[in-house]
C-alpha cells in the first residue's frame, strides 16, 4: 500500500490536481448551463491545500450558511465528494431550474426547491466524476446525492473528517462561475488515500 | 472587558473567566467544553476524530482527537490552577450532517465523537452535567466559564443555553 502524504504533493501533482478540478468543474458548469438553458462562465478554478482552521476563511466565516449535496464514490476508486454552493447562490440556480417559479428573496428552501437542489447537484457533481472518469479511464460511480443546508464549518466537518484521519489539510477546489450573478462553488473530492495513488498512476505519474 | 476566545477546527484553548471561548460550525465534531468550579479556569476542545490509537500517523496534531485532545484540555487548565476533582463538562455536535446509507463508517462519525468523549471524560473523572449532540444540524457554541453558561446556536433554531 502506497502511503501518499498530502503534504508532500509536489508542485506536479498540484498542477495534475488543479487540471483535474480545472476539467471537472468545466464539464459540471456546462451541465449546469444545459439544464438551465443560459450561458454560464467561469474562472479558472483554485486548487488550495488548506489548513483546517483556514477553511471558515475561504468561504467567508464557518457559519456562512450553504447549501452542501454530498455523495459517495465507489467502483475503481473510492471516497466521497461534496460540491458546496452559497445560499443565495443556490436560490438563484433553483430559481432558473425551476423556471422562475422559485422564491429566490426568501432564505427558505420550500420541498419542490430542495428536490430541484437535489437535482442541480446530481447533474453537477455526475459532470464532474464523470469527466474524472474519462480522463483516468477508471470507473467511478456516484452514489445518489443528499443534501443539507446548514453552516459552512458543520458541513465541511464532513469531509475534513474524512480528510483528518489522513493529516491536518484538505484539498478543496473553488469554482467561481456567474450567469448575470456571480455565483461561487466549491468542490471537494475526498478520494480515500489509496484512491490518490490510482488517480496519479492513471495519469501516467509516479507516486 | 472580557473577551471570547476562538477556537478552530481541531484545536483546544483555554480561558480564565470573565473570558469565554468559542467554536464555530461544529458538524460532526464535538465541542468538549470544561471549567473548575470554583476557580474560573475554562476551556473548550474541537474534537474531530474518537481516537488517536487507530491513526497511523496521530502525534502530528493531538487536539483533533478524542483521547488525546481532552487529556490535554484538562493538563492545560490544571497548569493554570484549576483542579481536576472540581472540573465538569458540557458537550454539544456530534451531528449526522447527511443522511447518505452508503457509508456507514463516516456517517456515524458524530455519534462515535460523542461516545469517545464520554469515555475519556468518565475516565478522567470528570461529570458531563449537560449535552445537546447528535441529530442532523450544525451548532456555534459559546462557553462562558464564569457561570458555566453553555449557548447553543444552530440555524432557523432559537439559541439555547444549557
Amino acid at each position: 500500500m502506497s502511503e501518499l502524504d498530502l503534504e508532500t504533493v509536489t508542485s506536479q501533482y498540484y498542477d495534475v490536481l488543479k487540471e483535474l478540478g480545472n476539467i471537472g468543474a468545466g464539464n459540471a458548469m456546462t451541465a449546469l448551463s444545459q439544464m438551465i438553458g443560459s450561458k454560464i462562465d467561469m474562472r479558472v478554478p483554485q486548487v488550495e491545500l488548506l489548513d483546517f482552521n483556514e477553511l471558515g476563511t475561504i468561504i467567508g466565516g464557518e457559519e456562512q450558511i450553504m447549501v452542501g449535496v454530498f455523495l459517495g464514490v465507489e467502483g475503481d476508486i473510492s471516497g466521497s465528494m461534496l460540491f458546496l454552493l452559497e445560499q443565495s447562490s443556490a436560490k438563484h440556480l433553483i430559481n432558473k431550474v425551476m423556471m422562475g417559479m422559485g422564491s429566490p428573496d426568501s432564505p427558505e428552501f420550500t420541498e419542490m426547491e430542495c428536490s430541484a437542489m437535489q437535482e442541480v447537484g446530481n447533474i453537477i457533481t455526475g459532470a464532474y466524476l464523470n469527466s474524472l472518469a474519462m480522463i483516468t479511464n477508471l470507473t467511478i460511480f456516484p452514489s445518489p446525492p443528499s443534501i443539507t443546508i446548514d453552516m459552512a464549518g458543520a458541513i465541511l466537518s464532513v469531509p475534513a473528517i474524512e480528510f483528518g484521519i489522513y493529516g491536518d489539510k484538505i484539498l478543496m477546489i473553488q469554482s467561481q462561475f456567474f450567469d448575470e450573478v456571480e455565483i461561487d462553488g466549491y468542490f471537494v473530492l475526498v478520494p480515500d488515500i489509496d484512491s490518490y495513488a490510482k488517480i496519479l498512476t492513471a495519469l501516467g505519474l509516479p507516486v | 472587558m472580557s473577551e471570547i476566545i476562538k477556537v478552530g477546527m481541531a484545536d483546544l484553548k483555554t480561558c480564565i473567566a470573565p473570558d469565554g471561548v468559542t467554536t464555530l460550525g461544529l458538524g460532526s465534531c464535538v465541542g468538549v467544553a470544561i471549567r473548575d468550579t470554583s476557580c474560573k479556569v475554562g476551556g473548550l476542545a474541537h474534537v474531530m476524530l474518537p481516537d488517536s490509537t487507530a491513526i497511523r500517523n496521530s502525534i502530528a496534531n493531538i487536539a483533533k482527537f478524542a483521547d488525546t485532545g481532552i487529556e490535554e484540555l484538562v493538563r492545560q487548565m490544571e497548569a493554570l490552577g484549576g483542579s481536576r476533582k472540581r472540573m465538569v463538562a458540557k458537550i454539544a455536535g456530534g451531528a449526522t450532517m447527511f443522511n447518505y446509507a452508503g457509508k456507514p463508517d463516516t456517517m456515524q462519525v458524530g455519534n462515535r465523537n460523542v461516545e469517545a468523549v464520554k469515555k475519556k471524560l468518565e475516565e478522567l473523572g470528570i461529570p458531563i452535567i449537560a449535552e445537546d449532540t447528535g441529530l442532523n444540524y450544525g451548532r456555534t457554541v459559546i462557553f462562558y466559564p464564569e457561570s458555566g453558561e453553555f449557548h447553543i446556536k444552530a440555524v432557523g433554531k432559537p439559541l439555547s443555553i444549557i
